[in-house]
């Protein structure tokens, strides 16, 4: 790809940390302005899907390695619909999150940061999967000497 | 005026989605039949926001000296579907890049003749 | 602000329409992803504006342009003038704008749709969930099964692209796949 820009790599890796801090300010501050795991999630994955475009899907998947995306996709899901378990198990129905907490305020509070972790985890990986394996068939193309 | 201004939402609405539904038709390249679609499904997402806005009201996050808010229920059924919305034009790009792959074309009737021989 | 802004759309999506280079169709979907999302803020719906701006922009535009270095990038001229589309179109176009007739007035705080359940999370949002951003709280308290769903969703579709593209081209597909293209050209 476009692996001899010099401007880009070094604004890339002065942007790199900044996206992702803002994808986490995103997550935690979902409940008290916009944002939320859906928000967060994609920015996430874009600063991985920034980096891969300008070094290389190689280097992206140094840094988050398909066997941990590939694990993220379907442990959102488990951290979602096991919080609603968790529910039901303390007496409560499937997804009322008040029993988590000492007050059901409370428990309503932790169990949206825990839902949200879940939809955040789901998302980001699910969208670096897809970025994944259809840049890899793009360099596979490029090898071969395929159509550009 | 003003009536015509406020409907104007609505009329947009529905030129987005002939426009999408038109591409999708008419068009026989898959790439530009996804992109198509993509204009369907942001119609849609108008047609549910438009209703739920409040005139002179602010977004629906609440805080002290604001009284009237926009209506927050469309907002959060949107935000899932926009990011559901991706995931499925993902899945239908898959699909375009196997055809490819097994035809060597993203035509659909180069495609349907191909099956015919 | 906001006619602008939707007048800016209809001109993008005749762009989309009339283009034959596929790359300048996306390009386009992003500018248009744009300005929806700028409508979005202007219709009050912050969240949802931030997500499109991430997604429909970025993500897709990403996800599109990969595509077309994967396939080709012009396509094909229309073989038949598409008199049946058109006419499909405008007779949904027609019922649509007939049925606008009946809607209730844009903007009015005591429409049906603003009446309904709405009130009940604006006002108790907050309270119950200690989340002063009532989009959050719908979505993942008040509607958790929803978005549940969603993301199962989400899930199935990233599975799917996964089992779709991962795996190696066979040697034999690639022969065939020249074939093909040689004879069509």
């Amino acid at each position: 790809m476009m692996r001899d820009t010099v401007i880009l790599r070094v604004v890339v890796k002065l942007l790199l940390p900044a996206i992702l801090i803002f994808a986490l300010y995103v997550q935690f501050h979902g409940d008290y302005g916009p944002g939320g795991g859906f928000q967060a999630g994609v920015a996430a994955a874009a600063a991985i899907i920034l980096y891969g475009m300008v070094f290389g899907i190689d280097e992206a998947k140094k840094v988050v390695p398909r066997r941990i995306v590939n694990t993220m996709i379907p442990l959102g899901v488990l951290i979602f619909a096991g919080t609603g378990v968790a529910s039901l198990l303390l007496g409560e129905n499937y997804l009322d999150y008040s029993p988590l907490g000492s007050k059901p305020v409370k428990g309503q509070h932790l169990g949206i940061l825990i839902v949200e972790a879940g939809v955040f985890i789901t998302v980001a990986s699910t969208m670096l999967a897809i970025f994944y394996v259809f840049g890899g068939r793009a360099d596979e193309a490029d090898e071969k000497g395929g159509e550009g | 005026m003003t009536e015509i201004l406020a409907d104007l939402n609505y009329w947009v609405t529905i030129f987005l989605m002939i426009g999408g539904l038109y591409i999708i038709t008419a068009h026989g390249n898959m790439i530009k039949k996804l992109v198509g679609l993509g204009i369907f499904q942001t119609s849609v997402y108008l047609l549910f926001l438009s209703p739920g806005k409040v005139l002179g009201g602010t977004a629906p996050i609440i805080a002290p000296g604001f009284e009237l808010y926009s209506n927050p229920l469309p907002h959060v059924l949107i935000l899932t579907a926009i990011v559901v919305g991706v995931a499925t034009i993902a899945l239908g790009l898959a699909l375009v890049v196997r055809i490819h792959e097994a035809y060597g074309t993203i035509e659909d009737d180069e495609v349907q003749e191909m099956e015919a021989d | 602000m906001n006619t602008v802004l939707l007048l800016f759309m209809v001109v993008v999506v005749i762009g989309i329409i009339r283009a034959h280079n596929l790359f300048s169709v996306v390009i386009l979907g992003g500018a248009y992803s744009f300005l929806l999302a700028t409508v979005m803020v202007v219709l009050d719906a912050v969240d949802v504006a931030m997500t499109e701006a991430a997604v429909g922009a970025g993500m897709s535009t990403v996800l599109l342009l990969a595509v077309l270095h994967l396939t080709r990038t012009r396509e094909a001229p229309l073989r038949h003038a598409p008199a049946i589309p058109l006419l499909v179109c405008l007779l949904t176009g027609s019922a649509l704008v007939y049925a606008t007739v009946d809607l209730p007035p844009f903007g009015l705080a005591d429409n049906p749709q603003n009446q309904h359940v709405a009130p009940y999370y604006l006002d108790n949002a907050e309270k119950e969930t200690k989340s002063p951003n009532v989009v959050t709280a719908v979505l993942a308290s008040y509607r958790g099964f929803d978005t549940l769903g969603e993301v199962t969703v989400i899930f199935t579709a990233g599975i799917g692209v996964l089992i779709l593209l991962s795996r190696r081209r066979r040697r034999e597909m690639i022969v065939v796949d020249e074939g093909r293209s040689k004879h069509d050209a």
